[in-house]
This record gives structure tokens, C-alpha cells and sequence, in this order.
């Protein structure tokens, strides 16, 4: 069991207006993604963030902020039993109209200037895909509600790349262990996340942040990671992120947040990137020797080295002085979270994951069921040839990677709905790992093992008595003597249990 | 194919040509109706499309 979570920002265009501006229909589509949820939403509680944490590692003193910086006052009272007090706000001071907390314990909304779904956390890979997809098809229920409200179309991109320039980002969340020292998780995940993309890149037509150069490479994102260690996300991103936000009980918890990753439409990617990441996770906090043979000398170079290889065969220069190809650094990492297998999820993630390795290194084209950039990599190798120009001698030549027919499925490779990818899967050409149904389910179920089954349950079944929500508080506004806000916290991603709650959902 | 590749990049020696797509895969009709299906809509307007996907930059 390892709390994750996956959040996703999409790409967002009108189709007949391709100008428009992309803050202004994100708002109007969390708009409408509220009006699809009906009664079924609540606004974001931002008073449950720590106004005081730096992102650079301080943390301004008490005495010295501002009486207006104190909006948590009440809510950092260790003595108030999980509960406290919080007075009643202006409600123009709300943003809460920019955000929709789900039924499914998810949080839709605007981020920069991209729709934003931030899947309710999950205690297991399986649930990760399940979840990811529920967003998937809440986005694409709110667009529908979109264009009925406005009479004019929008369309979203599961991507992460324009081909401009422009990047926005995919993100993994992992629940580790305080004491796990971080050092240790910069050394020895760093190959994880640079090899992974054997099997998690979305693939990508276009070499170079503006596609400079005609080519296909495995990942989306490669081309944007630009240092091993760093706090930033939106330029010189880095191979491991060191954000410090828990959401949970920071003495207890740290939050991984992995930017590295690309958008996946396809759901065996999803299951690997996650499932593998928490395995190797396991493996540092458990300090498994072993890690030390998987250590990249170049890391930041080998990230765009391995998503151009398609071949397979690059070698990876090691500390330890030898080398090794991406598929090898994989095998490596797959014996050593064998130890760590404790849950069916992982024993089902270990087996794929073997066989994934095994297909790549056997025949690659075996993969494109299971690994999008292969499935991508195809369906292009096809048009190329469907596309090929024959010269005055019969002699035929391939469309080069330049042609803009296949820049263009490149993008309609993941719009939502009517994507290419989207279409495949309706053929039965690439691997689903859930029902129709299932995913349906989880668009307004949230799991039911982490808090987020709180959050969810009280969004979906007692509106009324509910105030906003954020991932590690439920604010409740309800006759009481006392006329203020109570502020209830969730500080375990765990707890699926609160005596209030419960008691306001009737058991 | 070794055109698919970046000649400016430094590691060229390390990067193998991309493999050729096999002709007959077991979800070849898929892939071939796929082609027929959106073959008009980009013979007409892929280089307009492309051009017009712009992003602002996330996260």
C-alpha cells in the first residue's frame, strides 16, 4: 500500500477559434464541470494550506508575518481534538468558482492557463489507472456541458507538449516515509525515472523544446528536463522535484512530486509508471543496498539520450564505471523490487512490468498494445509509408518525420473522445485495464481506503452541511452555538474514518 | 530510416535507426480503417492545424 495520486493539466483549444484564450474557457469549463456534478461539489478549502512554508526550505516566524498572512490561525491548534474553529470569510474573497471538489474526491480546476484534474488520492497503481481514467471522462463530460452552455465547441488534449515551445505537465504524487533520508531518493531514483520511459513515454513527433528538429522520440517531456534536483516546475524542471507539501502530517510524511512523467492515454503506462515509481520507493526506504549498482553518471543528458533510442540500444554510462542500456537499468531495478512485493497490485505490477521488458527487447512492435509511444510509433510508420512519394525511377521514399500530417496525429493522437488513440481503443487495438462501467463508477465514487472516501462521500451525499474541502480538510457550515466555520482535519491519507463525519453520513 | 533522427545531436553514434513498423501486425486493419478515416480531414488542413495548436506553458 503506497498513497498516490496523479494530476493532469490538458491541453485546451477551440477548434473554430484557435485564439482564444485559454484562461478564460478553462474557467468556463470548471463552470461546467460543476454544473454536470449537480448538487454533487463543493468549493476548495485554500485555508487548509500553511501560509508560512517557503518553498525554499524557511519558514517565516510568526511574529514577523503580517496579521492578513495568518489566514490558519485557529487551524495549526494540536489541541483542538481534529477539530477547529474558523470565522466566516467575505465570499468575495472566494476563488472557490475556478475549482470543483468532486464526488470522486478529485479537484477540477484552472491552473494557469489549463483545466486541471487532481485524481483523489489512491492507495495502489490499479486504482491510480481507474481514477485517471474517471478524469478523463469527467473532463470530457464537462466539455459536452461546455458546449451546450456556450454554442461553441472545445477540445482537450491528454498531451504535454504544443510543439512551440510551450510544456505543462503531468504529475505524480507519492506518499514516503519522513525519516526516509532525501539524499537517498535523488541517488536512487533518479535511473527509475530516467529509464521508465522505455514503457511510460506518450511518444512524440518533433526533437528539441520547439521541435526544431524533424524526428520522433519516445517522451513528451524530455525535451523540458533540464537539471537533476530543483524546486521549479515551469522552467529548468528537474529530474526529481523537492516541493515540500505534504497535505498529510508532515512529521510523519513526505510527498514525492514526480514532474517528469508524461500524460498517458493508454492505461498499461499508467499502471507502470506508478506501480513501478512505489516499488522503488519501497526499496530506499527499506535502504536495499542493491540501488547502488543503478546510478547514472549523466542523468540530465541521459533523459533525452534514452527517449531518442528507440532502437533500444544506447548504452547509459554508470557511476560504477560500466554501462548499461535503459532495458538493463530496468531489469536491474525489477529484481530488486521483487523483495518488495507485499500486495496482489504488486505482484500484477511486477508481471507486467517483466513482460513489457521482455516484448521491448524481443520485438518492439509486440508492445503496441501495452506502450503508447510504440502504439504512436506504428500508427505514424503506417501513415509514413501510406504517405511515401515515389520519383520518376518507381524508386519510393518514406514521408520524412516533417510532413505536417504527421505533426497533426501526433496532437489528435489525445484529444479526449475522438482521439486517435481513443479510436484504437474502440477497435480493441490497444489494452484497457477497466469497464466502461468501472470507469463510470469511479467518476463519482472516490476509493474507499484513503481519506478521500470522506471527502467524496460527503460531497456526494451531504452537500448541505458542507462548506469547501482540500486534500487534508473538510469544512463544514452547520447551525452550531458558537456561528463559526468547523474545520475538520484529515491529516492521515489513511484515515477513512472521522466520528463527525460519520456521523453526518449516517454510519 | 536513419534520417528520423537528429544529426545534431552530439550522442548520433549512440542512437540506432528506428525500428521499421511491420507491415502486417495483428491490429493492421485497425490501423489501416483508422488511416482511411482521417485521411481527408488531413490531406486538407494539417499544416493549419498544427500551425494553430497553441499551448501556454503549465503547471
Amino acid at each position: 500500500m503506497r498513497v498516490m495520486g496523479i494530476e493532469t493539466e490538458y491541453g485546451i483549444t477551440n477548434p473554430d477559434r484557435p485564439g482564444s484564450n485559454p484562461i478564460l474557457m478553462s474557467s468556463r469549463l470548471v463552470s461546467a464541470c460543476r454544473a454536470w456534478a449537480g448538487e454533487s461539489t463543493t468549493r476548495w478549502d485554500y485555508g487548509g494550506e500553511d501560509p508560512l512554508q517557503d518553498q525554499r526550505g524557511m519558514r517565516r516566524s510568526r511574529t514577523s508575518a503580517t496579521a492578513d498572512m495568518l489566514t490558519d490561525a485557529a487551524e495549526f491548534d494540536a489541541t483542538a481534538g481534529g477539530v477547529t474553529l474558523r470565522r466566516r470569510r467575505g465570499s468575495w474573497e472566494d476563488p472557490a468558482h475556478l475549482n470543483a471538489v468532486l464526488a470522486n474526491g478529485a479537484r477540477f480546476y484552472v491552473d494557469h492557463a489549463h483545466p486541471e484534474y487532481s485524481g483523489p488520492e489512491v492507495s495502489n497503481a490499479r486504482d491510480a489507472v481507474l481514477w485517471d481514467r474517471a478524469g478523463d471522462a469527467i473532463a470530457l463530460a464537462a466539455t459536452a456541458e461546455y458546449e451546450r452552455e456556450e454554442d461553441e465547441r472545445v477540445a482537450l488534449y491528454k498531451n504535454n507538449v504544443d510543439g512551440k515551445g510551450a510544456s505543462y505537465g503531468t504529475h505524480e504524487n507519492f506518499l514516503i516515509r519522513r525519516d526516509t533520508n532525501f539524499d537517498d531518493v535523488i541517488q536512487f531514483l533518479t535511473a527509475h525515472l530516467v529509464t521508465r520511459q522505455v514503457y511510460t513515454g506518450a511518444g512524440r513527433v518533433g526533437l528539441g523544446q520547439r521541435g526544431e528538429t524533424a524526428g520522433f522520440q519516445m517522451s513528451q517531456r524530455a525535451d523540458y528536463i533540464e537539471a537533476e534536483v530543483g524546486l521549479e516546475t515551469t522552467l529548468r524542471r528537474p529530474i526529481i522535484n523537492t516541493r515540500d507539501e505534504p497535505h498529510a502530517e508532515r512529521s510523519r510524511w513526505r510527498r514525492l512530486h514526480v514532474i517528469i512523467g508524461d500524460a498517458n492515454c493508454m492505461d498499461v503506462p499508467t499502471l507502470l509508471k506508478t506501480g513501478t515509481t512505489a516499488l522503488v520507493l519501497a526499496a530506499i526506504e527499506a535502504q536495499d543496498t542493491r540501488l547502488g549498482t543503478c546510478v547514472l553518471r549523466d542523468p540530465v543528458s541521459d533523459v533525452q539520450r534514452v527517449s531518442r533510442d528507440l532502437g533500444l540500444r544506447a548504452k547509459l554510462a554508470l557511476t560504477s564505471g560500466d554501462e548499461a542500456t535503459a532495458l538493463q537499468v530496468q531489469r536491474a531495478y525489477l529484481e530488486i523490487c521483487r523483495t518488495y512485493v507485499s500486495t496482489a497490485t504488486d505482484a500484477y505490477v511486477i508481471a507486467r512490468w517483466e513482460s513489457v521488458l521482455d516484448m521491448l527487447e524481443r520485438d518492439l512492435f509486440s508492445a503496441a498494445r501495452e506502450v503508447e509511444w510504440v502504439a504512436k510509433l506504428q500508427l505514424l510508420g503506417r501513415m509514413r509509408s501510406k504517405y511515401a512519394t515515389v520519383d520518376a525511377l518507381g524508386e519510393s521514399t518514406e514521408a520524412p518525420w516533417a510532413d505536417a500530417r504527421l505533426a497533426a496525429a501526433d496532437v489528435q493522437w489525445s484529444q479526449l473522445g475522438v482521439g486517435l488513440v481513443a479510436r484504437l481503443e474502440r477497435a480493441g487495438a490497444v489494452e484497457v485495464l477497466f469497464t466502461p462501467e468501472q470507469v463510470a463508477e469511479a467518476m463519482t465514487h472516490a476509493p474507499r481506503d484513503t481519506r478521500a472516501r470522506l471527502r467524496g462521500d460527503m460531497v456526494s451525499m451531504r452537500p448541505d452541511v458542507l462548506d469547501a474541502a482540500g486534500w487534508s480538510t473538510v469544512v463544514l457550515d452547520r447551525d452550531t452555538s458558537h456561528g463559526d466555520l468547523e474545520v475538520v482535519h484529515l491529516d492521515d491519507p489513511l484515515a477513512t474514518t472521522h466520528p463527525i463525519l460519520d456521523g453526518l453520513l449516517g454510519g | 530510416m536513419a534520417q528520423t533522427h537528429s544529426s545534431s545531436q552530439s550522442h548520433e553514434d549512440d542512437i540506432p535507426d528506428a525500428p521499421a513498423a511491420p507491415t502486417q501486425a495483428a491490429s493492421s486493419d485497425a490501423l489501416d480503417d483508422l488511416l482511411a478515416e482521417i485521411d481527408g480531414s488531413l490531406q486538407v488542413n494539417a499544416e493549419q492545424f498544427v500551425r494553430s495548436f497553441v499551448q501556454k506553458g503549465g503547471e
